[in-house]
């Protein structure tokens, strides 16, 4: 187990410094220095740059030095939780981020969590009755799920919010607790609030989900053993439960490597249409502004997240599927 | 033996024997095994009823994007600017208990002074009957032909606005018409490209193993847990902003494209690990067939199919990523229409709940995406034809 747990460490580290380098290509694609952009943007404004500023931007960013070093740079900065200087508002980014990064984590997280809750059930239910009438509407469903674009799924909802109750949805926390220390009340609040983007953006990843626990719970049942359990008069739901279901269940965590990665893209556009408070709309509106050590930061915060979540479920399938730790991660 | 008593009565079949007689196949069984494999496949596929009818409405989505100009009843850029926001007419068939054909009533403009929303009431005086196959806007057929022939053309002097116009006063139908061509399109050259790469790559890493594959394989890895969105708007971000539109949207296709490859790649290595090992394979080998001849004239047949119902499955989520892109502000830039660039006045959610038909260039992104899947499925059920659940 431990060998395991060291080498998936190592690659999971590799991947990320990988990821990082790649990034910081994204960083550099833009033309020219991108300060220097800047500063012929806000010139053109007939707005004049303090030359201290300027200095202190080089300085900060070592845009004077190779380009190996300015990586060196970024990377330490970012592992010091220095995401850069934001230009739109004038301020190191740590300042405006606030609580955003705790909320897109938490988000992503209970998103996950959603995804598993209502997909377990209904699998299973489309599963063991399938052909019904119930199997073939929830798979109905589930496809016009799966079709619909989740951030379209957002304006319609946002829409309907808006036409049935006149208020706006498109928040996360009430008003009076930005950039409040956390209480309990604050967390009452986000959770009162977060049920909406999680359907939102949960909503595709649940019909997959639903899909393909269906398919292998139906493969499972067909199996011999399944057979005999029934010849020597187990009763159906011991059936189910003891053996078929948690072979069926392996996927389910496993296949958190593709899960996790749309998860997140969802977050991202649907935060920004319904500008919830988490790292999507910085992103947007850093990108859109051309600031792009900004928007690597941020797209870095969001490799992380998922690296280290694809890694957590490594971790437990290894822990509940001897196979895997055993060949070391070779049968994913 | 014998012994001179009467043989026993038997009976004897006169007809000549022949020794196949019970292998004879039926005229259909005849047919079924000389069929060539793409026979089979359309056979099988014939049978997924949805799967057929969304092919038939993708060819027609696609055969519209060729004539989007003639099916459009105003042209791209015409503006009407007296009727901005204006609803939905419905198209009616009978004025006053009588039938005169389709007709639009016509539409007269207000202003609600306390919300100041622009207010249009239907004129039911006003007969305003809609002409086929006529002249009307001025255009430019692929931008170069220039013609006025319309499918249909609003009456002398009216409007004919059967999806509401936008906040420039712009026909939505016709944009809409006009959007298909590009957000159809993206997908299209965009998985062109993913296919190129991920079988160019996947068989690569699937011929060669060792090394090469190890290398593929970490590259896949890596490309698959970072979330494609972001990358997305990151990259598009990245395209210079002195780029021409036609330039963009190529960039956008290339990057749509360029990181869509990892699975397409990942199942040609997989086949291609366990082909490689095959008879025939080695004898081509041995006849000293170079690895791209072995790989493209000899391996890839095997799952070419299969291939292409991938392919077909991911297609969806360009076109998703396209009209994402676009929304957002980071893709497409008007004046290029797509339904991702229509969608971008329906941000404004105070708009929208004004004026809802803002929000209907969604509804043939969904269909899109719909059809796409349900074809794409029953590609996948029929790529193999000798699977044991059909026939």
């Amino acid at each position: 187990m431990f060998t395991y747990l060291g080498r998936r460490l190592l690659t999971m580290v590799l991947t990320l410094v990988v990821i990082s380098v790649l990034v910081f290509i994204i960083i550099q694609l833009p033309p020219g220095d991108y300060l220097s952009s800047y500063i012929s943007e806000l010139q053109s404004q007939g707005e004049q740059v303090a030359q201290e500023k300027i200095d202190f931007l080089r300085r900060q960013y070592g845009l004077d030095l190779p380009l190996y070093q300015q990586y060196l740079v970024w990377v330490f900065g970012l592992l010091q939780g220095d995401f850069g200087y934001s230009f739109a508002h004038g301020q190191p980014v740590t300042d405006v981020v606030g609580d955003r990064l705790l909320l897109t984590v938490v988000l992503n997280f209970s998103t996950i969590l959603f995804i598993y809750v209502v997909s377990f059930p209904i699998g299973v239910y489309s599963a063991t009755r399938q052909y019904s009438w119930g199997d073939y509407g929830l798979t109905f469903l589930g496809l016009i799920g799966l079709a619909t674009p989740n951030f379209l799924l957002a304006l319609i909802l946002m829409y309907l919010a808006n036409v049935w109750f006149g208020t706006s949805i498109g928040t996360l926390i009430d008003p009076e607790y930005i950039n409040e220390p956390w209480s309990f009340a604050k967390a009452m609040s986000v959770l009162s609030h977060l049920w909406i983007p999680v359907i939102v953006i949960g909503t595709s990843g649940t019909a997959a989900m639903i899909r393909r626990l269906r398919a292998n719970l139906l493969d499972e049942l067909q199996k011999q053993y399944v057979v005999t359990g029934r010849a020597k008069g187990l009763p159906e739901g011991r059936l189910l439960l003891k053996y078929p279901l948690r072979m069926a269940l392996n996927p389910f965590i496993s296949d958190i490597g593709n899960l996790l990665p749309s998860v997140v893209s969802g977050s991202v556009i649907v935060s920004a249409v319904m500008s919830l408070q988490t790292t999507g709309p910085i992103l947007l509106s850093a990108l859109q502004s051309q600031d792009f050590y900004l928007a690597g930061s941020f797209l870095m915060f969001l490799a992380v997240l998922t690296v280290l979540g694809m890694f957590l479920s490594d971790v437990l399938l290894a822990m509940l599927d001897p196979r895997i730790r055993l060949s070391g991660g070779q049968s994913r | 033996m014998s012994n001179g008593a009467p043989p026993l009565p038997h009976f004897v079949d006169p007809r000549p024997f022949d020794p196949d007689e019970t292998e004879q196949l039926t005229a259909e069984q005849e047919r079924y095994s000389l069929a060539s494999q793409w026979q089979l496949m359309w056979w099988r596929f014939r049978q997924h009823r949805v799967a057929v009818l969304c092919g038939a409405v993708l060819l027609a989505l696609y055969g519209m994007i060729l004539i989007s100009e003639i099916l459009a009843p105003y042209a791209l850029e015409s503006r009407n600017t007296g009727f901005i926001y204006a609803p939905p007419q419905a198209i009616r068939l009978f004025h006053d208990g009588q039938f005169i054909g389709p007709f639009v009533y016509g539409l007269e403009y207000s202003v609600d002074l306390e919300t100041m929303a622009r207010r249009y009431e239907v004129d039911r005086t006003d007969v305003q009957r809609i002409r086929f196959f006529c002249l009307g806007d001025p255009y430019a057929f692929w931008g170069l032909v220039p013609g006025r022939f319309h499918l249909m053309c609003p009456a002398e002097g009216g409007t004919l606005f059967l999806l509401g116009t936008d906040r420039l006063g712009h026909d939505m139908l016709s944009r809409i018409i006009y959007g298909a061509r590009i957000s159809l399109t993206v997908g299209l050259i965009g998985i062109a490209i993913s296919f190129v790469l991920g079988i160019t790559i996947g068989g690569l890493a699937g011929y060669f193993g060792g090394w090469v594959d190890g290398i593929v394989q970490r590259i896949i890895e890596v490309l698959r847990s970072l979330p494609e969105l972001p990358l997305w708007m990151a990259l598009s971000a990245a395209l210079p902003i002195s780029w021409s539109p036609v330039l963009i949207y190529f960039g956008i296709t290339v990057i749509l494209g360029l990181l869509d490859w990892p699975g397409l790649a990942r199942a040609v290595r997989s086949k291609l690990l366990a082909l490689r090992e095959e008879d025939y394979c080695t004898a081509a080998r041995l006849m000293g067939a170079s690895p791209p001849r072995i790989i493209g004239r000899h391996l890839l047949p095997n799952f070419m199919s299969h291939l292409i119902a991938s392919a077909t499955l991911s297609i969806p989520s360009m076109i998703l990523g396209e009209t994402a892109l676009s929304f957002l502000g980071l893709g497409l830039r008007p004046p290029i229409t797509s339904w991702g660039v229509l969608l971008i006045e329906a941000q404004n959610i105070e708009a929208v709940v004004l004026y809802p038909w803002l929000m209907l260039p969604m509804v043939p992104v969904i269909v899109t995406v719909l059809a796409f899947n349900f074809l794409g499925d029953g590609l996948r059920d029929a790529a193999d034809p000798y699977s044991t659940t059909g026939h």
